[in-house]
C-alpha cells in the first residue's frame, strides 16, 4: 500500500474546478513532484494534503488513514512555504524549536534535536541569528530544518526555490536530493519549473487544468510524453502534426504539415487516416550544411555522420531563419520551403567554435526514426 | 576641472540643506514659540514665589533675584499630592489595560475583515472625534444618570440581592468608563496598523508545525503585535494621566486626579509656582514611563520588530 493516497480528489471554487478527479499514490521514501503551469491545481492539491483546504470529493489517505477530520496541526505532514514563513521574532534556534515545543517534546531533549537539525541543513553557527539577518538560501535551510525536526511522515515543499537566483537554486537542488536521501522522508514537491522537476524527482505528475496529464519517471516524461501538453510543457519540443498515412512493423508514417512524410517508430498500433503528432526534441535533430549547394558532387551516401542511405532516416532541406546563442548551445530555427519551422540545437563543444550557421544558410536536417515520439 | 565639480557638488549640497531648513522651519518656529518657550517659562515659574493676589511676585525684588525651591519642598513634604499622583497613575494604568482588552479584538476583527469594509469600520472607530470631547463627556452624564436605563437596570439587579441602590454617576466607575471610552480609538488605530500588516503565511506555518489557535495567538500574533501594543499604550496612558475634564464632570470628590489639582492651582488657588511644579513632575513622570516602556519594548524585541515590520 502506498504511503500517501490521493483518491479521486476534486476541489471547486465557484465555477472553477481547481482539482479535477485526481488520483495519485505516493510511496514511502519517494521524491514526488507535482509539476504544472500556474493555475493547474498543484498548490491546491498540496494545501489539501497539508489540511489548509478540504476536498469537495474524494479522499486523502496517509498510511491508510483518512485525513479528512484532522486539522493541519494534527497531521504528521509539514510544509515548506514558498515565502519560507519564518517567525521573524524568533532566532534560527527558536524557529526550529517551535514544532518541538508544540509537540510537547520534553524540554531537555529540545536543544539536542535543534542542534541536529541545524547540522542537517548545514547552518552551524547561525543558530542565534534572526531571519532578517539571513540570506535567501539560509532562510530556505531554516524552513526545511524547521519542517524536518519533528520527523514528519511527509514533507510538502511549495515552490521552495522560486525566490532564489539560478546559481543558488542549482546548489539547493543538489542539497535537497542529498537531504531527502539522508532523512528518507517522503517529499512532495510543487513546482512550475520543469528542469527542477526533472532534476529532483523520482516520479513526476504533470498537471494541467486540475487533471494529471501524465505520471511517470522524469526520463519517461521527457522522452515519451503522452500528450501534446506534456510534450510542449516539458522542455522544448517540435510538434509535427498531420494525418497518419500508413503504419506497420512498428513504424508510423505521418504526412506532417509543412514538411511531408515523416517516419516514426512506435509501439502502438495506429490506423491510417487518423491524425497524430510527433514530438521531436531539438537536440535529436541533426543539422548539416546543405550538400547540394555547397558541394553538388557529393553523393547522399556520404552524409556527415557516415550513415548509409539504407537506414530510413527522416531527411529534409531548409534554411536557417533565426538563431539564439546561449553559450553552451546555439538554437537554430530551420524553416522548410513549405513553411514548417523546426527548432534545432547544436552544442558549441568544439574549441573556439561559437557558430555553425548564419541566417539564410541552406541546411539539411535529419533525425532517425526512433528519435521522435508518436502522440495519437 | 575637479575643483569646479566639487564646488558644484558643495553648492548643491548646501542648497539641499537650505531647502531642508526651509521646509522644517515653520513647524520648528511654531514649536519654539508655543511649546519650548512656554515650557521654559513654566520651569522658571516653578522656582518663583506666588504673588499676593495670584500670579507671580516680581522676579527681582530689592535688587535680589527671587528664586527658591519652596514649591518643590511643598510637593515632597505634603503627602496628599503624592497620593493623588499615585491614584492618577493607577487610573491611567487601568484605562490603558481596559482599552487594550477592548481594542485588541476589535483591531484584529477589522484587520481580518474584507478589504472593502475595513475603511468603513475604521471610520466608525474615529467617528466619535466628529463631535466635541466635552459634549461626549456630558453625554455620559445622561447615560449614567440616576433616571437612565443603565442605572435603573443595575440597581434593579442589585435590589434582587437586597443591596442598596448605588449611584453610577459621580463615581470612579463613571470616570473609568469615560476614560476608556474617550481613549479607545487611540489604542485601536495603532493596533490595527500593526495587525493589518501581519503575514497570514506565518499563522499557516505555525498551524502546520502543530500550533493550535491559542498557541498561534500567544506565540506568533501577540509577540509580533507588541510594537502596536506599546504605541497604543503610550497614546492612551499619557493623555489619561493628565486628564482633568472627565473627573471634573463625572467624578465624585474622591476622584480628583493630578490634572484637576494642576487646573485648581492655576485657576482657583492661583498658585502658579506650585501648579508649575505639579506640571513638571507630571511631564517627567510621563516621559520616564514612556521611555521605560520603549526600552522594555526594544530589549524584548531587539532589532527584530523593525525587521519583522519592514518584511511584513
Amino acid at each position: 500500500m502506498a504511503l500517501l493516497e490521493i483518491q479521486n480528489v476534486s476541489r471547486r471554487f465557484g465555477d472553477f474546478t481547481a482539482v479535477d478527479q485526481v488520483s495519485i499514490a505516493i510511496e514511502a521514501g519517494e521524491f514526488f513532484t507535482l509539476l504544472g503551469p500556474s493555475g493547474c491545481g498543484k498548490t491546491t492539491l498540496l494545501r489539501m494534503i497539508a489540511g489548509f483546504d478540504l476536498p469537495d470529493e474524494g479522499r486523502i489517505l496517509l498510511s491508510g488513514e483518512d485525513l479528512a477530520d484532522r486539522p493541519p496541526e494534527q497531521r504528521p505532514v509539514r510544509t515548506v512555504f514558498q515565502s519560507y514563513a519564518l517567525f521573524p521574532h524568533m532566532t534560527v534556534e527558536g524557529n526550529i524549536a517551535f514544532p518541538l515545543q508544540m509537540s510537547k517534546t520534553p524540554a531537555a531533549e529540545v536543544p539536542a534535536k535543534v542542534q541536529a537539525a541545524i547540522e542537517d541543513v548545514r547552518l552551524i553557527g547561525f543558530g542565534k541569528r534572526y531571519p532578517h539577518e539571513l540570506s535567501g538560501g539560509q532562510k530556505q535551510r531554516v524552513a526545511i530544518g524547521r519542517a524536518l525536526v519533528t520527523h514528519p511522515t511527509v514533507l510538502l515543499l511549495d515552490e521552495p526555490l522560486a525566490a532564489l537566483d539560478a546559481k543558488l537554486r542549482e546548489e539547493m537542488q543538489i542539497e535537497l536530493i542529498n537531504l531527502q536521501k539522508e532523512v528518507g522522508i517522503t517529499f512532495v514537491y510543487v513546482t512550475h519549473d520543469q528542469t527542477e522537476a526533472l532534476a529532483l524527482s523520482h516520479r513526476i505528475a504533470v498537471m494541467n487544468k486540475g487533471r494529471v496529464e501524465q505520471l511517470d519517471q522524469p526520463s519517461k516524461i521527457y522522452s515519451f510524453p503522452t500528450s501534446r501538453f506534456v510534450a510542449d510543457f516539458i522542455g522544448k519540443c517540435n510538434l509535427l502534426e498531420g494525418p497518419v498515412t500508413a503504419s506497420g512493423n512498428g513504424v508510423v508514417f505521418i504526412d506532417a504539415e509543412g514538411l511531408g512524410p515523416v517516419r516514426v517508430a512506435t509501439g502502438v498500433a495506429v490506423a491510417a487516416g487518423k491524425s497524430g503528432a510527433i514530438a521531436l526534441r531539438p537536440e535529436k535533430i541533426r543539422v548539416a550544411a546543405s550538400t547540394l549547394n555547397a558541394e553538388p558532387d557529393r553523393g547522399p551516401e556520404e552524409k556527415p555522420d557516415g550513415r548509409s542511405d539504407t537506414e530510413p532516416d527522416n531527411h529534409f532541406r531548409g534554411t536557417v531563419t533565426d538563431y539564439l546563442y546561449l553559450g553552451d548551445v546555439t538554437v537554430y530555427i530551420v524553416s522548410t520551403p513549405q513553411g514548417c519551422k523546426l527548432e534545432t540545437l547544436l552544442a558549441n563543444s568544439g574549441a573556439g567554435r561559437t557558430k555553425f550557421f548564419e541566417v539564410g544558410d541552406a541546411v539539411e536536417v535529419s533525425w532517425s526514426v526512433d528519435a521522435g515520439h508518436f502522440i495519437s | 576641472m575637479p575643483d569646479t565639480s566639487s564646488h558644484k557638488a558643495m553648492t548643491s549640497r548646501s542648497s539641499e540643506r537650505f531647502g531642508k531648513w526651509l521646509v522644517s522651519a515653520p513647524p520648528l518656529v511654531y514649536l519654539l514659540f508655543f511649546f519650548a518657550i512656554p515650557a521654559l517659562i513654566m520651569v522658571l515659574a516653578s522656582f518663583r514665589t506666588p504673588g499676593e493676589f495670584g500670579g507671580l511676585s516680581p522676579l527681582v525684588e530689592d535688587g535680589k533675584l527671587d528664586l527658591n525651591l519652596d514649591s518643590y519642598v511643598r510637593f515632597f513634604t505634603e503627602s496628599v499630592y503624592a497620593q493623588i499622583f499615585v491614584k492618577s497613575v493607577w487610573y491611567a494604568l487601568l484605562t490603558t489595560l481596559f482599552c487594550l482588552l477592548l481594542a485588541y479584538p476589535l483591531a484584529a476583527l477589522i484587520a481580518r475583515s474584507p478589504k472593502k469594509y475595513r475603511d468603513l469600520l475604521l471610520l466608525l472607530v474615529i467617528l466619535p472625534f466628529w463631535s466635541n470631547f466635552l459634549i461626549r463627556v456630558y453625554a455620559w452624564m445622561i447615560i449614567l444618570g440616576p433616571n437612565a436605563a443603565m442605572a435603573r437596570a443595575a440597581n434593579g439587579v442589585l435590589s434582587w440581592f437586597g443591596h442598596e441602590p448605588v449611584p453610577l454617576l459621580f463615581s470612579s466607575f463613571a470616570v473609568l468608563v469615560c476614560l476608556v471610552y474617550v481613549h479607545l480609538p487611540f489604542m485601536v488605530l495603532p493596533l490595527y496598523a500593526n495587525l493589518e500588516k501581519h503575514d497570514q503565511a506565518l499563522l499557516d506555518a505555525a498551524q502546520d508545525l502543530g500550533a493550535n489557535g491559542w498557541q498561534r495567538f500567544w506565540r506568533i500574533t501577540f509577540p509580533l503585535s507588541l510594537p502596536g501594543v506599546y504605541a497604543g499604550a503610550a497614546l492612551v496612558f499619557i493623555p489619561a494621566l493628565g486628564i482633568f475634564a472627565i473627573p471634573d464632570i463625572l467624578g465624585g470628590p474622591e476622584d480628583s486626579l493630578i490634572g484637576n489639582v494642576i487646573k485648581q492651582q492655576f485657576l482657583e488657588t492661583r498658585d502658579w509656582p506650585f501648579g508649575s511644579v505639579l506640571s513638571i513632575v507630571l511631564t517627567v513622570a510621563a516621559l520616564v514611563l514612556a521611555g521605560l516602556a520603549a526600552w522594555v519594548g526594544r530589549s524584548q524585541l531587539g532589532t527584530r520588530s523593525s525587521g519583522a515590520l519592514s518584511r511584513a
